[in-house]
């Protein structure tokens, strides 16, 4: 049956009192965007394929919804997965998945815009569309469905997922979801069959349409070759970036019940200089460009007149290297501790100077203080290219300490390239030494929780070619780390090891992976990212029904000329560069942080013109001058390149 | 320091809001407000907000009350065009007043709560209802458990009586329960004792009662 939006009202009504949290399917919440359903000509639907408590707190899908909403001829809603026990009430009674803005089935919308952050939302994205009663192949959706797109870090590498979306995108979104929007809407009045839509998408900067390439495979499994299927498509996709980012959005949504991250985000700086080697962010992300500290301050005052929420958190991936942010901490501490507003800042470096800006924001000390190391030994430091000493450790920890935290919280990873079981005893040893600093100087309160998780190679970073730990080795270690993280005052977390190995293989696989996670999904997958909904025998019987070995996609060294799957996909830092560092990491040859000295990573090279477009601090890259400016007067014609050459 | 009372209607999606997040909400709005809160002393510094006679979730209410202290008092004609901008949707300001605090200080306001009165309307029809009434009107007891504690409805239900149908020709009753602390009547209970299903049934808040 066909359901209309009063239709899905009415019933909703008598099903959302037999579910938990009701207050994650009813849309209306303040400062959600409502337009006239028929006066707007495009629909365009946002799904995070996850439960609403974790797609609420997730800044893209966010940025998105603000970007599109600000034209007049285009309304976008949302929608996430339903949590197991509203699934089986809406199965039950036949509800399609709809948009909690207008209430409209997921099929009556133009475009589906997936937000994808991380592999394991492959199979939700699959039951969303089924639950929306969407043909889930590309190839069997014709001009009367959706057009449906992904986008978000987990697509830099789609092709365990090229089978199931029309098209993905590369990079940053705030500009290339209009110019989307735009195609779409050229299309629909042309009248032409949809593949002149995909054509006309792979002609934009960081759309990839994946039926437009065929790879190849060697007898061994390994990609021989990735073909074009029709030549007007780019040979190589370029990702995409916003040459300076826009403001932050500023009437955010407030849930009505409690989510994952009760915060307002707000993206101070975008990319990150340090070069960690097994660290996906940080190589997709480039180049590091900065908001202001005035648009920054402006932006909270914003957020809390819009929403009144209590906690601010100023993002990125490095809180530490954002230029002015002392000056930020202490503006802002200045003129919103009287509202008793919390500001968090994340990921600081280990340094104490980070203990004084946690000291001037003022935080809550009963969360701990968090610290990165990553790795245990200096040597093994040096190789992931995060080069910080033991003794600087130390002495943050004593910071820390004596300035009034009682925990400090340390994440490190295992299965680095080249571990060995003294290298995981090292995570233990120096969890007790922070222990034991800690004791010196607040005596037996001194706490310290280790968080390790398991390393996973991801493409497109220096790390793209090693192996992944086998099950065994994971429960070595583990077991080791058990054995050793006894005693008062030490606390451990790991990571189930068969839930390392689902995100293994999907980061580093090719097209044959699409029918094992639609396989998967058939047995049931999904909320794989949730310990208590994850099925690893799902996926095993899934890839022997493929007739795939799930090791050949994890355990298994990459020759260094290996073609890869995503070999296509640019994030425009170049596999040249990418090789030389993982080599270097063999011969623990550490990288400075690349502001002070560029690196030729391949970013400035390809994004030259825009470089000398942005002048001065918005970009950390290396300013780039006019060449013909040199010459003097004459000839001030620019050259500016653009992906497209 | 001025404490104000809020009387408010929660409607709409706000019904599916619990207590905790209701108390939430209410913090944030009067950020929004730009009003300066006061908060509890001590190491968890906690906003002075409390809220009246918990609503179950899914009830919708247009008798839920509210007591807040802010740290400068404000004049009423103020605050209450403040309160209605940055009220969300699903919260409707009725009537602000002032509570004066005496020498000692005003009980908290849950205390205070005796009785409440609900509309109910049937999603689905039951044909033999003033029978069900009837018979749960002459029981002697009502004997029911919650949460593994028997105890008595009857004498929590005040009264209990058939509204004419609402303007869609469904089925409304209207129940006067007792609200006391640990004598409190529910409305789903009612509807239990009545042999309907409380997930098909809409219940509506229409008066708080307190302690004179």
């Amino acid at each position: 049956m066909r359901w209309s939006a009063e239709n899905i009202q009415t019933e909703l009504e008598k099903i959302l009192p037999l579910v938990q949290k009701p207050g994650r399917y009813t849309g209306g919440e303040l400062n959600q965007v409502v337009k006239d359903w028929a006066a707007v000509r495009t629909h365009v639907v946002f799904v995070f394929p996850d439960v609403y408590d974790l797609g609420m707190s997730n800044l893209g899908m966010a940025v998105l919804y603000d970007q599109l909403n600000q034209r007049p001829d285009t309304w976008a809603e949302r929608a996430f997965s339903p949590w197991p026990d509203m699934e089986a009430e809406m199965r039950r009674v036949g509800l399609p998945l709809y948009s909690l803005e207008s209430k409209h089935a997921l099929r009556d919308f133009d475009i589906i815009g997936f937000t994808l952050p991380y592999e394991t939302l492959y199979t939700n994205a699959l039951n969303t569309l089924d639950l929306g009663g969407i043909p889930l192949f590309s190839a069997e959706r014709t001009a009367e469905h959706p057009l449906v797109i992904a986008g978000g870090h987990a697509v830099y590498n789609p092709e365990p997922i090229h089978a199931f979306f029309d098209a993905f995108v590369l990079g940053e979104g705030e500009e290339v979801v209009h110019e989307i929007v735009e195609a779409w809407q050229s299309w629909q009045q042309s009248g032409a069959p949809r593949r002149a839509l995909l054509e006309a998408l792979s002609r934009i900067w960081g759309v990839y349409v994946p039926a437009f390439y065929r790879p190849r495979y060697h007898e061994d499994g390994t990609v021989a070759g990735i073909e074009r299927t029709w030549e007007g498509a780019p040979e190589t996709v370029q990702k995409r970036i916003v040459a300076k980012l826009p403001p932050p959005p500023a009437n955010l949504i407030v849930p009505y019940v409690d989510i994952t991250h009760n915060r307002v985000p707000i993206e101070i700086m975008r990319g990150c200089t340090r070069g960690c080697r097994f660290c996906h962010a940080g190589m997709v992300n480039r180049p590091v460009r900065e908001r202001p500290v005035d648009e920054v301050l402006t932006a909270i005052e914003q957020a809390i007149r819009s929403t009144g929420i209590e906690e601010i958190g100023l993002l990125s991936l490095s809180s530490s290297d954002y230029t002015h942010v002392l000056e930020l901490v202490q503006r802002a501490t200045e003129r919103f501790a009287e509202q008793h507003i919390n500001i968090s800042l994340p990921s600081m470096r280990i340094e104490s100077f980070s203990v004084d800006l946690m000291d001037a924001l003022q935080s809550s000390r009963r969360s701990g203080f968090t610290l990165a190391p990553e790795a245990a030994t200096e040597r093994m430091r040096n190789i992931i290219n995060k080069p910080v000493s033991t003794e600087q450790l130390l002495e943050t920890a004593r910071a820390i300490y004596s300035r009034g935290w009682h925990t400090i919280k340390l994440y490190f990873m295992i299965g680095h390239p080249s571990e060995t079981l003294e290298d995981v005893q090292a995570i233990a040893d120096l969890a007790k030494a922070v222990r034991e600093e800690g004791r010196k100087i607040i005596g037996g309160r001194a706490k310290v929780h280790a968080g390790v998780s398991t390393f996973v190679p991801k493409p497109h970073t220096p790390f793209q070619w090693v192996p992944c730990d086998t099950l065994e080795q994971i429960r070595a270690k583990q077991d080791l780390l058990r054995r050793e993280m006894r005693g008062k005052g030490l606390k451990l977390n790991w990571n189930d090891p068969r839930e390392t190995m689902l995100e293994a293989w999907l980061s580093r696989g090719d097209r044959r992976l699409a029918q094992v996670v639609h396989g998967a999904w058939r047995r049931g997958a999904k909320f794989d990212a949730w310990h208590e909904h994850f099925r690893y025998g799902a996926w095993l019987e899934a890839f022997a029904e493929a007739g795939l070995e799930p090791a050949f996609y994890t355990h298994r060294e990459r020759s260094i000329d290996e073609i890869f799957p995503w070999e296509h996909l640019s994030t425009t830092v170049r596999k040249r560069f990418l090789a030389q560092d993982y080599m270097w990491s063999q011969q623990q040859k550490t990288r400075l942080d690349c502001r002070h000295q560029c690196f030729a990573c391949g970013i400035l090279p390809t994004f030259r013109g825009l470089r000398m477009e942005n002048p001065g601090d918005v970009w950390q890259c290396p300013e780039v001058k006019p060449r013909n400016a040199r010459r003097g007067r004459q000839g001030l014609s620019l050259t500016v390149l653009t992906p497209a050459e | 320091m001025q404490r104000v009372r809020v009387h408010f209607e929660k409607t709409e999606a706000m019904r599916y809001t619990g207590h905790l997040d209701l108390q939430r909400a209410w913090e944030r709005l009067l950020r929004r407000a730009g009003l300066p809160i006061a908060y509890s002393q001590g190491y968890n510094q906690r906003p002075r907000i409390q809220l009246a006679a918990a609503l179950p979730l899914g009830f919708t209410s247009q008798a839920e009350v509210v007591d807040f202290w802010l740290e400068e008092p404000h004049p009423l004609q103020e605050l209450l065009p403040r309160l209605k901008t940055a009220s969300p949707p699903g919260i409707r300001i009725r009537r602000v007043e002032e509570v004066p605090e005496g020498e000692r200080r005003a009980p908290a306001l849950q205390s205070l709560v005796r009785s409440a009165e609900y509309t109910i309307t049937l999603l689905e029809t039951v044909p033999d209802l003033p029978a069900r009434v009837e018979a749960l009107l002459s029981a002697e007891s009502l004997p029911r458990t919650r949460r593994k504690k028997a105890y008595d409805l009857r004498p929590l239900v005040f009264s209990l009586q058939i509204l004419p149908p609402d303007s869609e020709g469904r089925q409304r009753l209207h129940t006067h329960l007792s609200a006391r602390e640990a004598a409190t009547g529910r409305p789903e209970e009612v509807l239990s004792a009545l042999g309907i299903a409380p997930h098909l049934a809409r219940v509506h808040r229409t008066a708080l009662h307190y302690q004179p």
